[in-house]
């Protein structure tokens, strides 16, 4: 006999490892888009001034924050945040933005 | 027990105790009916508001949340030193709560609280007790007025203002500047770090200055630092004083203010008496003293040990501190409350929905200095977290700007702008 039982317990702990695991990295990168909001509004939602990120293109936002990171992109103080993150971060964060409305 | 023997005695030769004992509830029972689970924050300031919205946006409103706040609106100290510049009054810094109430349904109590139960997980107020779950104090600081002679919180609101939280003193300042004679000295006395925002002194010099360079240019600025020397962005300070504020500005290192003469508007330091037409003593700062209520000041009994992963306090159970009362190597800064504000609200969620909080926090700060009408210069910095050594450690890219530009006088304001609406719209 197939064990589908063991088979079906080991593909579920599976699925909810994997989630779990997910469900932890978006606490992560929400806790990590939270500190931009000081500049950037809540949820990247700018009310003025300071460029919006809500519904950034992913492809746009890594971009931009290597080329701040690297030098590549002047700023005025950009290059020092993203100095402080790593490039799987710039991953969760970009997700982050592109999945808020803009407004 | 949160009450003291002498507070006891105090109570109870006042007639208030009658056969309890105090600090349990009294008079007035539960002052909002608790339905579910509970947060109660103590202090609505940058992080302590932060965190009332916070716990609501990121509960989906599950969570109830109870703010205490004893002003009845919100004035932002950050920024506050533009108005002795004359670029804002203070009004223009002087929001309301109303949106925390409506738009998150939060529960705002106008009040003082008076005792912390950390046993009974209540919080008395002088009508009745608030029960919790979890307890925020964000108390900000207290000044420490016994450190100098002649100076008590009355002398301050009075004639020699600290204006170091902005409000009434604030305003005082201003006028004291405006009524100062041309050729006049206005004296600023800086006390021993840490205290609330590292840069903002140095900032006051230099918006005092833009305001005696354009009305009473033969008048002078006295910085007495009891630090041996400028705290924060010193090389862009030592510029902008130098090339805005020619021969205005004069800087003494070590000097500390020890006593004060209200009457002659003196300042004593070790080696001298300083005499000025305006007097601003900021007093040494601890944290704010509700901190006291449950032990919670276990650094130097002045600041309050917590825990990095969710600002639990090292002293207590189920009570979390947050922002300029909290002991650790990270400025004293509105965006800093809020960042921590927003690392205890997750965290705080987590462990009441029983999950585990984010391991790896990490934070933002950053100060701008406005030094005249126009242009403006900042500090940056990321912090993470330090497992093995469990204390927020500074990320590496971190710095000041280049240079002080209009440019960054622009990004201030828009900070300023998004700051506010993060904490409270
Ligand atoms: C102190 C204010 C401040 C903070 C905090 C801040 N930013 Fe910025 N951001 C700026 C400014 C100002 C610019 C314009 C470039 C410059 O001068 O640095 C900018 C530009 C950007 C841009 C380019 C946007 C575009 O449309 O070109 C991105 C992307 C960005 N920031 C992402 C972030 C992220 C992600 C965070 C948080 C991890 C963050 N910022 C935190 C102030 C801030």
């Amino acid at each position: 006999m197939i064990p589908y039982r063991k088979l079906f317990i080991v593909i579920a702990g599976f699925l909810l490892f994997t989630s779990a695991q997910a469900a932890e990295v978006s606490k992560h990168a929400r806790g990590l888009a939270a500190s931009c909001s000081a500049c950037h509004g809540t949820d990247g939602k700018s009310e003025g001034g300071m460029p919006e990120l809500a519904g950034l293109d992913r492809m746009l936002f890594i971009t931009s924050m290597k080329e701040f990171k690297s030098g590549a992109r002047p700023a005025t103080v950009m290059h020092q945040h993203a100095k402080g993150y790593t490039d799987e971060e710039f991953a969760l964060l970009a997700d982050f933005f592109a999945a808020q409305k803009r407004h | 027990m949160s009450f003291s023997r002498r507070d006891f005695i105090k109570a109870s030769a006042a007639g208030i105790v009658v056969g309890v004992f105090p600090g349990c509830a009294t008079s007035g029972g539960e002052i909002v009916k608790k339905t579910g689970q509970r947060v109660v924050i103590v202090g609505g300031g940058f992080g302590g508001a932060t965190a009332a919205k916070y716990i609501r946006k990121w509960s989906d409103n599950k969570i109830e949340v109870v703010l205490i706040e004893r002003n009845p609106l919100f004035i932002s100290c950050p920024m506050s030193n533009t108005v002795l510049g004359g670029s804002r009054t203070i009004e223009d810094l002087t929001l309301s709560y109303d949106v925390l109430k409506k738009k998150y349904g939060i529960n705002l109590i106008k009040g003082e609280v008076t005792a912390i139960d950390p046993e009974k997980q209540t919080v008395m107020l002088a009508d009745g007790h608030l029960s919790y779950d979890r307890l925020i104090v964000a108390p900000g600081v207290d000044f420490m007025f016994d450190k100098i002679e002649g100076l008590d919180a009355k002398v301050a609101d009075a004639s020699i203002p600290h204006a170091w939280k902005a409000g009434a003193q604030t305003v005082m300042l201003r006028k004291q500047l405006v009524a100062m004679p041309d050729g006049g000295v206005f004296a600023l006395s800086i006390p021993k770090g840490p205290y609330r925002c590292p840069p903002g002194p140095y900032e006051r010099a230099c918006q005092v200055a833009h305001y005696l360079k354009n009305n009473k240019p033969k008048s002078k600025v006295l910085i007495l630092d009891a630090n041996p020397d400028i705290t924060s962005k010193k090389g862009l300070f030592m510029a902008a004083w130098n090339e805005l504020y020619p021969g205005m500005i004069e800087y003494r290192p070590n000097s500390m203010v020890t006593a004060v003469n209200a009457d002659t508007r003196t300042a004593k330091t070790e080696f001298e008496d300083v005499k000025a037409d305006v007097l601003n003593v900021i007093p040494p700062m601890r944290s704010g003293v509700v901190a006291d209520m449950a032990g919670l000041a276990t650094v130097d009994a002045r600041w309050c040990g917590v825990d990095f992963l969710t600002y639990e306090s090292k002293a207590r159970r189920n009570i979390h501190v947050i922002g300029d009362a909290v002991s650790a190597a990270l400025p004293k800064s509105g965006h800093m409350a809020t960042s921590q504000a927003k690392v205890a609200a997750a965290a705080i969620i987590e462990m009441l929905q029983g999950e585990r909080p984010d391991q790896n926090p990490t934070i933002a700060n950053t100060c701008y200095s406005v030094v005249s009408d126009k242009e403006a210069m900042h500090v940056a910095n990321v912090y993470r977290y330090n497992a093995e050594k469990q204390v927020m450690v500074s990320a590496e890219g971190g710095g000041v700007s280049a240079k002080r530009s209009e440019l960054e006088g622009a990004f201030a304001g828009y900070w300023l702008k998004n700051i506010l609406n993060d904490v409270l719209l």
